[in-house]
């Protein structure tokens, strides 16, 4: 199977005839390059996560700079872009340097970290991009020699021609500047790739080794001065009043403001988009010479908070969330057949309901942004992944033009969607436009974990109906805070699997901000309906990779466009996922669990291993097989993939986080649990090989991991857990403990 | 404010803070040397780890006070252009997603190191579990401790 060839459009390119220094600055659009009837996926679109640009820069001395447009969260799209480039270009890898590039609206757009798209989006375009830069440098060499251009043959950045004469890219980068862009480029065989598919470290990596500033709390300037900001200490509270007498009586305190003012006008206004989560409250700002010296004036103000609506608890939420699956409003998001005919002339009805907390992001370096703001412009440095929306946000905030904004883009100590919304970028912005000053917006753990946007509590109950020994009929409801599920993921396996098939949703509006969260909805999703497979596959007296791979038989030939995960592609990581972990011949004492999932459009399967050690589970190693194309840093891509299962088992094991009256129950490390080096599994991966276009990798292994390990505890207890953090269902550990005590 | 002298990496500094600031704040906003990171404030991640004397220590809780007239090493410090075994060894290990808390995981593994050059895999996750690592490159960070003791050897 070949890599699909797009046809390619002059528009999709920008081109300036030369740089000041010399050389070619090539520029495209990522997005309107692919194919034009390659629509993004509903669900993403919906989230604007869909178009990307870069430019590449060729120097006269033949250096290759690839300005790499996405925001770097860790997912590696710094190096992985880049490298597509490269393949193309036919440059040695380590001849190029790869620089971030800054917010530039009028030749980016949607410059966006987020639903593991980057790469799939951007394929088709940073290839041809690519090649059409080498075209052009091919096709200079040729009018310089007065040859034909298919006459010259190129490697790493070195022309030849026919009798042995070499031009390098440097030598005529200038001519090929002023020629025309050509059409109809030839792309590489996948046979014939250099860089893809070769295992390359992160371009960042002498840097962070070496602890150079690359993150936005690393930013600083002259003159700059440290705020930190007190925000309401509880969801549902406003600020009345504050006393700053001790706060600015603290060495290095300079001053102690008042903001919220403008956030609470573009909220009266309605003109807050998905990305901007704004309180309504005012906020009591700290400002010093030193991060400590803000975080210590912070601790002294005296404030006075009064409770402008109700403060929720988790004990409230669970009976909203419960109350909404017994009630009636739902809103279908996909329905086939008749559930309720199916459920009433079934044999047997199985129902279940799993449970899961919000979850807060915990990126390791806290939020944090620098601005300043004068009359001329507004200058924002800092760790966002969505940019675009910050700067333009900013812009109403302050009432000020788009134009004056200048954005640059930090390396970003872990993004996990926290980084999705700008709160800390307006914050940032209205101090500094207060006080005319450079200014580094630092939070604090604390302020990160007890003001996050957090992954709602959710609670899904399944529902099947089994007849003459086959599935019949599913339904799934949705009961979350704050939104739902979108787009494309009810369409996901088992939908177009069963005949009589419905998702129905629901949501109660809670005062907590809430957001998405690394694989938003499938993060949870994966270990409900995975861990509902396996029971169904009991109840039906079935193997249970044999119900999943006989559903899947079901979905091949579809006509349905809203199914977009391949049943062949997924019966196949099935398969070898049975094979690579020695499914069902597992030693005495290790329980296996399996999973297999689809999303961001990758496919996984996931086995298990889990031990009863002194009475509590140890997962001690995942098997994981993704299918998510051609991989273009397998060193990269394995990363991902391991981060993805370590995580998702951690925070499914022990991520605990409630609120009472208003205020989440952990606001540090202390007592939030997450996943450490004695607790991370060992990972084995298999990367299915094939041809297909690219697919992203900075979120699909992590939802199926919860699912495998709920699946490997109940091999290893007998019994099922219902809710995460898995950890605290003590009466599974409890009972084995027991049994292994005698 | 009191001053103090410091000696980090080698080279003696001096600072006015006052006493109780944090030595990480110190790094971070006296003396720019912004390799050590803030993780949580409360000694409970790791991100801050730098040594004090040859020994792992979290700088967001040693008040400036304590770490007068000791012997301090940064991440920038370890070796002079990114030579020592440890970081050499995340190099070729290619341990960073987001990369943020592998300074602190660097100072802890070259400390553990140092005292026992031929770990085994559980001693290196007892040493290393006081650090998080957030995108949970745990198996990477053990496996280029392990690399690194080699390169030690």
């Amino acid at each position: 199977m070949s890599t699909p060839s797009i046809p390619f459009s002059r528009r999709n390119f920008l081109r300036t005839s030369s740089l000041a220094s010399g050389g070619l600055l090539i520029g495209f659009n990522l997005f309107t390059a692919c194919k034009s009837d390659v629509k993004p996926p509903v669900d993403l679109a919906d989230l604007n996560y869909n178009d990307f640009n870069a430019f590449i820069k060729i120097a006269k001395n033949g250096a290759v700079t690839i300005f790499s447009p996405n925001p770097e969260i860790g997912q590696g799209v710094k190096t992985a872009m880049p490298m597509i480039i490269a393949e193309e270009l036919d440059v040695a890898w380590d001849n190029v340097y790869v620089q971030q590039g800054v917010l530039d609206t009028k030749n980016y757009t949607r410059q966006i970290a987020g639903g593991s798209q980057s790469i799939r989006f951007g394929w088709d375009a940073l290839r041809q991009t690519g090649a059409t830069a080498k075209q052009m440098l091919v096709n200079a060499a040729a009018a310089r020699w007065g040859v034909d251009a298919s006459e010259l043959s190129v490697s790493e950045g070195v022309i030849t021609n026919k009798v042995g004469e070499t031009l390098s890219y440097g030598d005529v980068v200038e001519e090929a500047a002023a020629l025309e862009v050509p059409e109809n480029v030839t792309l590489k065989e996948p046979k014939d790739y250099k860089i893809i598919g070769t295992d390359q470290r992160n371009v960042d990596i002498d840097k962070i080794i070496t602890g150079q500033p690359l993150y936005g709390m690393d930013y600083k300037v002259e003159g700059m001065v440290y705020a930190t900001v007190l925000r309401p200490p509880a969801f549902g509270q406003e600020l009345v009043s504050f006393d700053a007498t001790e706060a600015k009586a603290i060495p290095g305190v300079i001053d102690v403001i008042q903001i919220g003012d403008k956030a609470k006008a573009l909220l009266e206004k309605d003109k807050v988009n998905w990305t901007a989560q704004l309180s309504g409250s005012g906020k009591v700002v700290v400002l010093a010479k030193t991060t400590w010296d803000a975080f210590k004036g912070k601790k002294a103000i005296k404030a006075t908070w009064s409770d402008a609506s109700p403060l929720e608890s988790t004990e409230f939420h669970d009976e909203k969330l419960n109350a909404l699956l017994d009630g009636k409003d739902f809103v279908t998001m996909r329905k086939d057949g008749d559930v309720n005919k199916a459920f009433a002339q079934a044999d047997k009805v199985l129902e279940r309901t799993y449970e899961s907390p919000f979850l807060p992001h915990n990126c390791m370096e806290p939020m944090n942004f620098f601005a300043h703001v004068t009359d001329e412009k507004i200058h924002l440095v800092g760790p966002v992944q969505t940019p675009e929306d910050a700067a333009n946000t900013v812009a109403e905030l302050l009432g000020r033009d788009v134009a004056d904004i200048h954005l640059e883009m930090t390396r970003m100590g872990g993004g996990f969607g926290r980084r999705l919304y700008g709160d800390f970028v307006y914050e940032a912005a209205e101090i500094s436009d207060a006080i005319r000053k450079p200014v580094k917006m630092v939070s604090s753990r604390e302020d990160d974990m007890s003001t996050g946007v957090y992954r709602p509590s959710i609670k899904y109950r399944i529902k099947a109906a089994i007849k003459d020994g086959q599935l019949t009929g599913y339904q799934l409801k949705e009961a979350a805070i704050n939104g739902n599920m979108y787009g494309l993921i009810p369409n996901f396996f088992p939908a177009g699997a069963v005949e009589n098939y419905q998702v129905d949703v629901a949501n109660y509006k809670s005062n907590i901000t809430t957001g998405a969260w690394r694989a938003p909805y499938t993060n949870f999703l994966a270990y409900a309906e995975q861990s509902f497979f396996d029971e169904l596959a009991e109840a039906m007296e079935v193997d249970k990779i044999k119900l999943r791979l006989d559903l899947l038989e079901k979905v091949k030939g579809t006509t349905d466009e809203r199914i977009q995960y391949s049943p062949e592609r997924m019966q196949n990581v099935i398969k070898m996922a049975v094979d690579k972990s020695g499914w069902g011949k597992q030693p005495q004492g290790t329980y296996q669990g399996f999973v297999a999932y689809y999303c961001h459009n990758t496919h996984v399967a996931e086995v298990a291993d889990v031990v009863i050690e002194k009475g509590l589970p140890v997962v001690k190693k995942v098997t994981c097989v993704v299918d998510c194309g051609i991989v273009i840093n397998p060193l990269g891509a394995l990363n991902q993939i391991e981060g993805g299962i370590v995580d998702g088992i951690g925070h499914s094991m022990y991520g605990s986080f409630g609120f009472e009256n208003g205020q989440p129950t952990a606001k540090n490390f202390d007592k939030y649990r997450l996943g450490r080096m004695k607790d991370a599994a060992a990972v084995e991966t298999y990367l299915v090989q094939n041809e297909l276009s690219p697919t992203g990798l900075g979120e699909p292994t992590l939802p199926p991991a919860g699912g495998a390990v709920a699946n490997a505890l109940k091999a290893a207890t007998g019994k099922r857990v219902y809710k995460q953090p898995f950890i605290e269902q003590e009466e599974l550990w409890q009972a084995k403990q027991e049994e292994i005590l005698g | 404010m009191p001053t103090y002298q410091l000696t980090v990496n080698g080279k003696e500094h001096t600072v006015e803070a006052s006493e109780d600031t944090p030595l990480l704040w110190v790094l971070r906003d006296h003396l720019n040397m912004v390799g050590t990171k803030f993780g949580c404030g409360i000694a409970q991640c790791g991100a801050c780890t730098v040594h004090v004397e040859g020994n792992a220590t979290r700088s967001c809780s040693l008040p400036v006070a304590s770490a007068a007239g000791m012997s301090i090493t940064t991440i920038e410090g370890l070796s002079e252009d990114g030579s020592h075994p440890v970081q050499q060894a995340w190099k070729e290990v290619d341990v960073p997603q987001c990369g943020y808390c592998q300074a602190g995981q660097m100072m802890t593994a070259s400390a553990f190191l140092a005292k026992n050059p031929s770990p085994t895999e559980e001693e290196i996750s007892d040493a290393m579990n006081g650090n998080i690592c957030r995108c949970s490159a745990y198996n990477r960070i053990k496996k280029a401790v392990g690399v690194a003791a080699e390169k030690m050897a």
